[in-house]
């Protein structure tokens, strides 16, 4: 574990100071992701210059969904994201040249050409939540969940990264079928899940564990009724999905490389 | 040092036939019962034709393939569930991609190895100093490994490989591409790796003139089995009417019978 931390940040390092020799052109693609993600939480604005409540939400507690499942996802763009481009490592041949040294591949996809602009999206997700807490109006005592939800959150997300990376072992040309399970979750998670059909949240409770990203620790943090009805102790289920989703992205990950098949030459 | 025993690979091919809407599957074998045993310290060539299972064994001795069937020992460990150890007891270079990062400077290269490898410092320093001179790396250090040209790129290939001085050293056409006076000078650098530091390695490559100056021993696979396995001389003199060992190997490649079309992916 020691070691693998070692070997991942001993890789971003090394590409953040291969980034850093171009500072004019870095700080320009951080703020240009920074603003492109503004734009998300513009969209939420407008929403609600037309109505004082989403689904029965108000804009702080809608802003404190989007700012925890943010925070998660760009935490986890930010580490495992590289891994949607596996498909291509594979097809060049660079997938052979990471399997050939003494470090997980996993890691040397993830941090391959790792840019310091991937800090971007998790700082205006951050200045979100910053805004929205305070406006909440919640109970103090609930927010040890928070920190929680936001690490649970994380391992769920870079679990649907490595299953789907994982997939592209198999299936070398369909990165896009993982991109609508990564950044359509992420995009799902933007809003209540209460605002989409009850079998879509079911679904992404019970099948891809999306629900428990934010929305059901959300419940307890604003002290919510469920929409749905679904159990109360689901709220508190979040490490567990996360811990389940883990383990089976391990899984995925070994039976991937165990059929790795690798290129002609 | 390298053991094979009863190994064998498949792929299953699948391919979409026109007007048909079901794919048909194919299992294809790269390699079949391939065994052999190469000793510490040998300069071992292998030979065989294009698709006929050379990358495939290289892959399964590295770990980066799962064989089918069979075992395999390399410096005594199962190289595809104990990859990770292996790797810091083999020196890998591929001829046609490089193993170093692209946009790198080969110096960053080098430091990242020796970090991964967890080569000590001191000794790190002293060997970098060695390869340096010895493939003449100095005059690119500070480049960036894809502004490199194709001889500077293999010799900092090379290089990288042996950074943690390992027992065995396996290279897949490492002299492809070169022209007359780097493929002098890197043959000339292996064969002192070999004899200066018992170092085992295994060699592929299509040009018959690495056979000739640097191998005792040659292996010969077609069809995904050995068709021969002996010294140059004794290669040489398995076809007595043949002068050159261009001919032999022609000889004994077409004797093989017309093979079958080389299928996509993973038998080259």
């Amino acid at each position: 574990m020691i070691a693998n931390a070692r070997v991942y940040l001993l890789l971003v390092a090394t590409w953040m100071r291969a980034a850093a020799q171009y500072p004019g052109s870095l700080a320009l693609l951080t703020l240009g992701s920074f603003v492109v993600n503004a734009l998300d939480i513009a969209a939420i604005w407008i929403i609600f210059a037309h109505t004082p409540e989403l689904a029965g939400f108000t804009l702080p507690e809608v802003m404190f969904l989007y700012g925890t499942a943010g925070v998660s996802f760009a935490l986890a763009d930010m580490f495992a994201g590289n891994t949607d481009k596996i498909g291509s490592y594979i097809r060049s041949g660079a997938f052979d040249t990471m399997m050939i040294r003494p470090a997980s591949p996993f890691l040397q996809v993830a941090a391959d050409r790792f840019s310091p602009q991937r800090f971007g999206r998790v700082g205006q997700a951050a200045v979100v939540l910053a805004i929205a807490l305070p406006r909440l109006g919640i109970d103090w005592s609930r927010a040890w969940m928070i920190p929680v939800m936001i690490v649970s959150g994380f391992v769920i997300f870079v679990a649907i990264w490595t299953i789907a990376g994982a997939a592209q072992f198999l299936l070398t040309d369909a990165p896009e079928v993982a991109n609508a399970f990564t950044y359509g979750g992420g995009q799902l998670t933007q809003y209540p899940l209460s605002v989409y059909g009850g079998e879509l949240v079911r679904a992404v409770t019970f099948i891809v564990p999306l629900a428990f990203v934010n929305w059901q620790p959300g419940l307890y943090v604003l002290d919510r009724e469920d929409p749905l009805g679904l159990p109360y102790a689901l709220r508190f289920a979040s490490p567990a999905a996360a811990l389940i989703m883990a383990l089976l992205a391990a899984l995925a990950w070994r039976a991937g490389l165990r059929r790795y098949r690798s290129t002609g030459s | 040092m390298i053991d094979l025993d009863g190994v064998g690979r498949t792929f299953v091919v699948r391919r979409r036939r026109p007007g048909r809407l079901r794919r048909e599957s194919r299992a294809v074998e790269a390699v079949r019962d391939l065994s052999f045993h190469v000793s510490p310290g040998e300069f071992v060539g292998y030979l065989g034709p294009n698709g006929a299972g050379k990358s495939t064994t290289i892959k399964m001795l590295i770990g980066i393939l799962t064989p089918t069937s069979g075992r395999i020992r390399v410096a005594g460990l199962d190289p595809s569930r104990r990859r990770t150890t292996l790797a810091r007891n083999l020196g890998v270079v591929f001829g046609q991609r490089t193993t170093l990062w692209w946009d790198l400077p080969l110096k960053d290269s080098f430091e990242l190895t020796r970090l991964l490898y967890k080569v000590d410092r001191e000794r790190f320093r002293r060997r970098l100093d060695e390869l340096c001179e010895r493939l003449d790396l100095g005059g690119f250090i500070d480049t960036p490994v894809r502004q490199l040209s194709l001889g500077q790129r293999v010799r900092g290939d090379i290089a990288a490989a042996l950074l943690h001085d390992p027992p065995v050293l396996v290279l897949d056409e490492p002299t492809i591409g070169l022209d007359v006076v780097s493929k002098a000078a890197v043959r000339a650098f292996l064969r002192e790796v070999n004899a200066e530091r018992g170092t085992t390695v295994l060699l592929t490559t299509h040009d018959l003139g690495d056979i000739e100056r640097l191998c005792r021993r040659v292996m010969l696979i077609d069809h995904g089995r050995l068709a021969f396995d002996g010294t140059v001389d004794e290669l040489r003199a398995s076809v007595p009417e043949e002068s050159s060992i261009e001919d032999v190997v022609a000889r004994i490649y077409l004797s093989g019978g017309v093979r079958p079309p080389m299928a996509a992916g993973g038998t080259g």
